[in-house]
């Protein structure tokens, strides 16, 4: 982008979550791994706000509590206990989960704390039951090291995971029980990065070292990056759930973008002379008349519900709140959504548009008393959230002529962000009184200490040389978290390092062509090298097969291989081709060596279909058959 | 004042530099560690040697106080409180309902000192941190006591009981009592016999999950019982609870059938040998069972007073009979006997029970089955036992005929008179059919 991260003054801290393979849950005994049995219930929850012991109210709680949401849980017996439905209290901290965080922390040089305190982190989104998360910190201080940078890590904290939402509707919202309680392992940097590729890279080595424990889980969700972003002059944004490593630089360019958009919005609002007071006591109008004969689909069919159509001017703001992928508008319609529940905002930099007119348009501003600077904001819904949803605009667009605020904002899949809610305060952390303290006692500490596991680069160094693997492969395997595959597949007897690229390299490949290989197993992934080891196919095929595989699931290997055309013919059907072509081709070569010619046509005919290695095996038999050298081996 | 829960050395240290809870600290361990943040108070029986801080993200951690450790005070800072907000004034068109405050988990926020939850709420707080109850009932609270049920008397039954009758009088719509749920149902059955058809109803309320936590069921629970109270056709002695693990069904039991069945469920609550008499949904009321003495009814009376010199024995295999003449000779007046089945205790009791009766004491006989009618009738043993002098008390919950059994010995001075009431139905405590428990496996 061009853009200079360290002129900027760009802070990045990371929080990498990674969920851990314990026996059971961090706080009940429910398996970790998901059981179904069919026993199911469904209950329905309200949450309220909660006092911190500090006598204050979180502001992010505060913000859910405007909501009033519905929480429906669904949740199957085979794990999930009464804990998790949070009507047991919580069992005592899982031993086990505490040993492997004790293990991080010797791994990286942090001190544990003597004692560990449980607290409550108030998060009444509904994720979970109680309305709050339990976690406490196991360590503090530490480093990973980065090239040449030291990156300090802050804390090390235990934590559940929160129930998976299933989906939002109106006013309500659902939640499956099953991944509750999960012990969550949280490692927190200091705020030292300065670079959008350094995040991947400090991200990279964390994960590293979290599964060099060989007690982390492996596989979609089970680990989440949440990053904190700021540069000079600009409030801390929180961006929650990066799923993917590789994503980390991509939302932080997109963050730096929207912030220094946001700036440049500030300082115009400030040389046009707007002040915030002045568009805080702007009023909310009722602009329904407007359009009642409006020929808009989306203005018709919003008053065909009985719907309102309400309106804001915001003054001083005309050609602001439009533009690229960052833009004022876009804020003030999270906003909007967040705290009104409607589905976004019009704009008058957007209009006419989207069927309104231009006479309706200046009707509105006659209504509002825009001048020429001025900018509108239209929402459509029932009255009550129009109110909210302007409300929350009004406050946004005052905003931003003074900070650029603080926000908990989502990472999206696009790598985009979006505003999720006010950033929380410290008081959201009271103290959970139903797990008792638990010292972090010497003896346990040196039991650590003996059991460190051993460094990645040691097992990289073992694939390589037991495998003959380049380190670039061994590596891919161990960041691709798929080394146990691999030792379970190369016992078929094909190629190790054909394995390796087909675990590592053949599958990003696919994915990023948006096949769906998650959909492939590891069983058919076996049965198709037992295939290739046996000459029922060729190792070129790979790829196709894959594919066809992770596009019709169910489908057998040999079912893939039928459909594709990709089954090796007999191989008596092979050297009678082969003796053809010896036979066809020899007398026109007039003493040239036949071998590569042949080759090539029969790689023409079998690609994919035989090995090569089979290929030139019987051909140079039949060549020697026939009394020519077999070309240079 | 170092904060609560600090003792010993540690203590001296803290008071040494003048440091107070919340005040801002530096403590630095021996091996070099720094922590900076607000003291903490730390329970009652935890670790002397530990100092809890509480770090700027919010978290408190636990720092060994060692030889070399230092604290320093940084700053003053400000010790916790909870801070109530104004009552918003009150609806004068909505019914009047009396709340009053006895303690227990409905009313209770984390203490510094044990780090349990304790009582510490005044109904009043509750009501400003639940407003919506506002939108029911007029509402004029009072905390009548401030107590963990486990710790109520028969005194306690009667000082409620007396304030409730005295809102009867006064005139309310109806009364809500906030209650700590262990023994709600003891006390549910004790107001029941002393507040006899009362013209309103009267609620008890408890909550499982402490009002400090967004996840707490206090609010439900109070404005299902609000609803009754304020709106209710019927007026009976009753406990509103959660009806299921659901926040949006409030079932209302009466006070003489409804016992504690789960140690932590919202759902503890079950009328056992009957249904709940009425189900709270979406504010609007759903009466269930016939017969209920309605809103208005004339004939109130109150029938105060408790002697506590009975007794609630549960009988087991191989138990000695002795353990009778033990209490009787401690004054013991009345025994309600768990007794085994169909009621039954062994054969070896039978002396001593007839030797007993003979000098005045009751014997009452209910079943530990928990479900279900005693009857001494099938059985030679019950026939023998009932012979001997004991009554059967019908499908009465035990822990309701204790209370009744102290009401009665309160007002009746010979066996036959005790006899007599106990077998009177006072308050829906005696049914006579009986249902099945479950309509399908």
């Amino acid at each position: 982008m061009g853009l200079n991260y360290r002129e900027l003054g760009l802070r990045v801290g990371l929080e990498i979550h990674r969920q851990l393979d314990t026996r059971t849950k961090l706080f009940c005994d429910c398996p970790t791994e998901p059981r179904t049995t069919g026993r199911t219930v469904e209950f329905v929850r309200r949450l309220r706000e909660a006092q911190s012991e500090l006598g204050e109210v979180d502001p992010a709680a505060r913000f859910e509590m405007r909501r009033a949401r519905t929480i429906v849980y669904r949740a199957d017996l085979g794990s999930v206990c009464l804990v998790e439905m949070d009507e047991e209290p919580p069992h005592e901290l899982n031993r086990e989960a505490l040993r492997i965080a004790l293990t991080f922390a010797a791994m990286v040089g942090a001190r544990p704390v003597d004692e560990i305190q449980v607290m409550r982190k108030i998060v009444i989104d509904g994720s979970n039951t109680t309305g709050f998360q339990r976690t406490c910190i196991v360590a503090v201080g530490g480093s990973v090291r980065v090239g040449s940078k030291v990156v300090p890590i802050q804390t090390i904290t235990l934590e559940e995971d929160a129930a998976r939402l299933i989906e939002q509707r109106d006013g309500q919202v659902v939640y499956d029980l099953s991944r509750l309680g999960i012990p969550l392992i949280e490692v927190s940097t200091a705020p030292v990065i300065e670079d959008p590729r350094e995040a991947y890279e400090v991200a990279l080595a964390i994960g590293r070292l979290l599964r060099a424990t060989g007690k982390v889980k492996r596989g979609i969700g089970t680990v989440r990056q949440d990053l904190n972003v700021s540069i000079a002059g600009s409030g801390l944004v929180e961006v929650k759930g990066v799923q993917e490593l590789e994503d980390l630089p991509r939302v932080i360019e997109y963050e730096v973008r929207r912030l220094l958009h946001l700036e440049r919005v500030r300082s115009e609002l400030r040389s046009r002379g707007v002040r915030a007071e002045s568009v805080s006591s702007e009023k909310v109008r009722d602009l329904t008349h407007v359009f009642s004969s409006s020929r808009s689909r989306l203005v018709s069919n919003a008053l065909s519900k009985g719907w309102r159509v309400m309106g804001v001017r915001l003054p001083g703001f005309a050609g602001l709140l439009g533009g690229g992928d960052v833009r004022l508008g876009r804020e003030l319609s999270e906003y909007a959504r967040a705290w009104g529940g409607v589905e976004g905002i019009l704009h008058s930099d957007e209009l006419p548009g989207y069927g309104i007119t231009q006479e309706e348009v200046a009707a509105v501003r006659r209504e509002l008393s825009c001048g020429e600077g001025d900018a509108f904001v239209l929402v459509l819904g029932p009255e009550r959230r129009c109110l909210d949803a302007l409300g929350a605009v009004i406050e946004r667009a005052s905003l931003a002529v003074e900070v650029i605020p603080d926000e908990t904002r989502a990472a999206r899949p696009d790598g985009t962000t979006s505003y999720l809610r006010p950033r929380p305060g410290s008081a959201r952390m009271y103290p959970e009184t139903d797990v008792p303290f638990v010292r972090v006692s010497r003896d346990l500490l040196e039991e650590v200490m003996r059991s460190l596991p051993r460094p990645l680069e040691e097992r990289a160094e073992e694939l390589m040389r037991t495998y003959g693997l380049s380190r670039q492969l061994a590596w891919e395997l161990i960041d691709g978290e798929v080394v146990e595959e691999f030792l379970s597949l190369v016992q078929t007897g094909v190629a190790p390092s054909f394995i390796a690229s087909l675990l590592t390299e053949v599958m990003k490949d696919l994915r990023r062509q948006g096949v769906p290989v998650e959909n492939v197993g590891v069983g058919a992934v076996r049965r198709y090298l037992e295939l290739v080891a046996q000459g029922r196919t060729a190792k070129e095929s790979a790829r196709d097969v894959l594919a066809y595989l992770a596009g019709h699931p169910g489908s057998t290997v040999e079912e893939a291989l039928k459909a594709l055309g990709l089954e090796a013919p007999p191989l008596d059907e092979v050297e009678r081709v082969v003796d053809e072509l010896v036979r066809e081709v020899l007398p026109r070569l007039s003493g040239r060596d036949p071998f590569g010619p042949i080759m090539g046509e029969l790689m023409k005919r079998y690609r994919g279909r035989v090995d090569g290695a089979v290929l030139s095996r019987v051909l140079r038999e039949r060549l020697a058959r026939a009394g020519t050298s077999g070309g240079s081996a | 004042m170092a904060p609560s829960g600090y003792r010993g050395r540690l203590r001296e240290v803290l008071e040494g530099i003048g440091a107070e809870e919340g005040d801002e600290l530096e403590v630095v361990t021996p091996d070099g560690q720094t922590f900076v943040g607000y003291l903490i108070a730390r329970p009652e029986y935890a670790d002397e040697d530990v100092i809890t801080i509480k770090l700027r993200n919010g978290y408190n951690v636990g720092i060994a106080f060692t030889e070399g450790t230092v604290i320093r005070r940084l700053a003053a800072g400000r010790a916790p409180a909870f801070r109530r907000g104004e009552i918003p004034p009150q609806d004068p068109s909505l019914p009047r309902v009396a709340l009053l405050g006895t303690g227990g988990t409905i009313a209770s926020r984390v203490d510094y000192r044990t780090g349990a939850v304790r009582p510490a709420m005044t109904t009043e707080d509750l009501v400003s941190v639940i407003r919506e109850v506002l939108e029911l009932a007029r509402i004029d609270a009072e905390v009548v006591l401030s107590l963990y049920s486990e710790n109520m008397t028969p005194r306690d039954w009667s000082l409620i009981a007396e304030r409730a009758h005295q809102r009867l009088v006064d005139g309310y719509d109806g009364i809500v009592i906030a209650h700590g749920t262990d023994t709600m149902h003891y006390t549910a059955a004790a107001l029941s016999f002393v507040l006899q058809r009362p013209p309103v109803p009267v609620v008890l309320v408890g909550a499982q999950r402490s009002s400090d936590r967004p996840s707490s069921d206090a609010a439900t629970n109070l404005m299902g019982a609000l609803t009754v109270a304020a709106r209710s056709s019927f007026a009976e002695v009753c406990v509103a609870m959660h009806h299921w693990h659901s926040d949006d069904e409030i079932a209302v039991h009466r006070g003489t059938r409804v016992v504690k069945l789960h140690t932590s469920s919202r759902d503890a609550f079950r009328s056992v040998n009957a249904g709940p008499i009425a189900l709270v949904r979406e504010g609007r009321i759903e009466v269930l069972a016939e017969g209920l003495n309605p809103r208005g009814s004339e004939d109130y009376r109150y029938e105060p007073g408790f002697d506590e010199r009975a007794y609630l024995l549960k009988f087991w295999p191989g138990m000695r009979p002795s353990v009778l003449e033990h209490l009787a000779s401690e004054g013991v007046r009345g025994f309600v006997l768990e007794g085994t089945g169909l009621g039954h205790v062994a054969s070896s009791w039978i002396p001593v029970i007839r030797r007993l009766v003979r000098d005045g004491v009751f014997f009452g006989m209910c079943s530990q089955c928990r479900f279900g009618r005693v009857n001494m009738n099938v059985y030679d043993n019950g026939r023998d036992l009932q012979a001997a002098g004991v009554t059967p008390l019908d499908d009465m919950l035990p822990e309701v005929a204790l209370v009744k059994l102290m009401w009665v010995l309160h007002r009746a001075h010979d066996l036959e008179e005790i006899r007599r009431l106990m077998l009177t139905r006072i308050a829906g405590e005696i049914g006579d059919r009986s249902e099945p428990v479950r309509l399908r496996p």
